[in-house]
């Protein structure tokens, strides 16, 4: 056996000049991620490009696969082998990723995926920014599902929130999506890594016996993993499976359990799962929901309304599914209208609609292509022309 | 149903309480299972250590559940990747993917030659039935030319693959064909291929008795007859300078370069010495 680096051998703890999809990478090591697979595709292919250099001297695997759709159930392979395992990819490869994303959902596969956003659909712009995978992340796979999908906006978060990627798989058995946009993967600015010491891992809890369910539940409680080549017999399957792993295809009940297993086992720890993050100003008619790199631009909006004497409220989704719900709510109490900024053509807004749109008006504010992003300036006239104009009943 | 059930050798290879099995009555997929037991029973004794992948379709469900191990049954042409995904992150394991031609060739097919090229250290046993069975019987790549299915009613106008051919080129460390009836050239394909490294590939020519048979012979036994007589040891074919248009059977490759495992080792050492020097 061929000895291996610690991370903090190969990146000391201390501040460094980081790209974010560097942080990223540096984070899944910092995290155990000891394997990964993936292909090349902009403006991604940082992560794997490290990957490839420093995964082998922490003793760990990187393959570079033929595509998407056999990256990803590489990386399903590896995590039923017991090792933590991650692809990163973008939107052409993140359609392809697709199906894996469905089998890993139905299997409780824990894996992290990376989608950094750019311009679609079809190949797109593949060098530029963009915020229209939101729905893609949460809806695109065939059948009932939920998922976990983080918006890192910055390249510390990148780390951390990669961190807590793995953690959130291991603990809820489901693929957690990082959804990064092309600037936030891009963007280099200082970055604190941590020590090795300090970092939190969610072990996997492994069943007592080959008896031991496997699968499945009420949603309450998740089934214990087993690790393939331990002589737990693990039955495994895509088709719909009892908690034992047996396919029933034929049982409306069995698909009904599972299926309410696997969307309850998210939503009743939707309070547990979610982050987010909330900049208030005393006595303002008027917030903002913003994610990513947009996030940085309402930031900066709500300063320079402050100095023009407007006050505005930002609420940030770290967590965009499962969306904060409860949290959007209380925010949206003592408000008159929300501002929904985003680089698509509106696509989170509908999400804040649902959750807000019987307490106040909902406005979305879009901009799309060439990766242009929205300014603070343009946030900043948008909220000014809903007051000048009235807020819509 | 189980108190009608004897007990068998190999019944501590089985899930017993998922048989008697689903495939058709004449169906090959069980006389395959057959072989492999008797091979993993006289080398390994157990399913210790042994991880099987399968695709979607018929022989898909040979492992899955049938066989009392870890087995895991992926999506429609991806257990190759999967089984690559296992055996690297534990080198320990024997990983066996048991799979049809519809699910490796046509939908997986592009994984099936990288995994070759890669000489990736799993072993892949191929049925090959000339057809899609599951769905009801539609044209694989593996349909002769002429051959009537469900989607070639007027007979295949395209012509077939030679699967094993491809994946001996694209670099495999074994590759063998047999037809369900050498069960014994099988079972000894089996043993000498679960002891090597490397990427190892045995197809097996089976008969869809539901769908494929009816439509093309008849009746089982005919296409047994063809099995015997249109077959030819690549042996034989080499020594009399021609294959009479006969289907070669036998072992195509045997070869001993490095599998992905010890290569992706090598590497690792390559890696820490360069950054041991570079410091």
């Amino acid at each position: 056996m061929v000895e291996a680096l610690s991370v903090n051998e190969l990146f000391p703890p201390g501040r460094y000049f980081l790209m974010g999809n560097e942080a990223l990478a540096i984070g899944a090591l910092l995290a155990g991620c000891r394997f990964f697979a993936g292909y090349p595709i902009t403006p991604s292919s940082e992560i794997m490009n490290f990957m490839a250099r420093y995964l082998p001297l922490v003793g760990g695997t990187f393959i570079q696969m033929e595509d998407e759709l056999s990256s990803i159930m590489a990386v399903i392979g590896a995590s039923w082998a017991g090792v933590r395992s991650m692809t990163a990819t973008s939107g052409p490869g993140f359609s392809l990723m697709q199906e894996g994303i469905g089998y890993a959902i139905m299997t409780e596969t824990p894996i992290v995926l990376v989608d950094v956003m750019r311009v679609g659909p079809g190949t797109g712009q593949a060098t530029k920014s963009a915020q229209g995978d939101v729905m893609q992340a949460r809806w695109g796979r065939h059948g009932d599902q939920e998922i976990i999908a983080i918006a890192p906006a910055f390249a510390q978060e990148m780390l951390e929130l990669t961190i807590d990627a793995f953690n959130l798989a291991d603990t809820y058995r489901v693929p957690v999506i990082l959804l990064p946009d092309e600037i936030i993967g891009h963007l280099e600015e200082v970055v604190e890594i941590p020590s090795e010491d300090s970092i939190i891992r969610i072990q996997r809890i492994e069943p007592k016996s080959p008896e031991e369910p496997h699968f499945g539940g009420d949603g309450a409680r998740i089934a214990p993993m087993p690790i393939v080549g331990k002589g737990y017999n693990a039955l495994i399957t895509g088709s719909t499976h009892d908690e034992k792993g047996y396919r029933k295809t034929q049982d409306p009940n069995v698909h009904r359990r599972l299926a309410w297993h696997l969307v309850n086992k998210i939503r009743r720890n939707r309070d547990k799962i979610v982050k987010y993050e909330i900049i208030e100003n005393e006595s303002a008619r008027i917030g903002i929901v913003a994610y990513g790199s947009v996030y940085r631009a309402a930031r900066e909006a709500i300063d320079l309304a402050k100095k023009k004497g407007l006050r505005i409220n930002l609420f940030r989704p770290i967590t965009l599914w499962p969306s904060p719900e409860r949290q959007l709510r209380k925010f949206a109490e003592n408000l008159d209208a929300i501002i929904v900024p985003e680089m698509n053509t509106g696509m989170y807004v509908l999400e804040i609609e649902r959750i807000v749109k019987d307490l106040l008006p909902v406005y979305s504010l879009t901009k799309i292509g060439g990766g242009e992003p929205i300014t603070p300036e343009e946030i900043l006239r948008f909220a000014e022309n809903i007051i000048k104009e009235g807020i819509k009943k | 149903m189980s108190s009608a059930r004897y007990s068998h050798p190999l019944d501590k290879y089985l899930r017993t309480e998922v048989i008697p099995h689903v495939m058709c009555p004449g169906c090959g997929n069980m006389s395959i299972a057959n072989a492999f037991l008797r091979a993993v029973d006289k080398i390994f004794g157990s399913f210790e250590k042994f991880v099987f992948v399968s695709g979607i379709g018929c022989a898909a469900w040979i492992p899955s559940p049938h066989f009392k191990a870890d087995t895991i049954h992926t999506l429609h042409g991806r257990p190759i990747p999967v089984a690559i995904g296992v055996k690297l992150a534990n080198p320990d394991l024997h990983v066996v993917v048991i799979s049809g031609d519809g699910d490796l060739v046509a939908i997986g097919g592009n994984h099936l030659i990288h995994a070759a090229r890669r000489n990736a250290d799993i072993l892949v046993i191929m049925v090959n039935n000339f057809n899609y069975g599951m769905t009801g019987g539609q044209l694989a790549p593996t349909t002769p030319h002429g051959a009537i299915t469900i989607t070639t009613p007027y007979g295949n106008p395209e012509h077939e693959i030679d699967v094993s051919k491809i994946v001996a080129e694209a670099g495999a460390n074994y590759v063998a064909r047999w037809t369900i009836l050498h069960q014994i050239q099988l079972e000894n394909s089996f043993k000498k291929a679960l002891q090597m490294e490397g990427f190892r590939f045995i197809e097996v020519l089976s008969p869809c008795t539901s769908r494929y048979v009816p439509r093309n012979f008849g009746n089982l036994k005919n296409i047994l007859d063809f099995f015997k007589k249109n077959t030819i040891d690549i042996r034989v074919a080499q020594r009399k300078g021609s294959t009479e248009g006969k289907i070669v059977i036998g072992e195509f490759v045997i070869r001993d370069r490095p599998g992905l495992v010890r290569s992706i080792q090598e590497l690792r050492s390559r890696a820490l010495n360069a950054w041991r020097s570079s410091r």
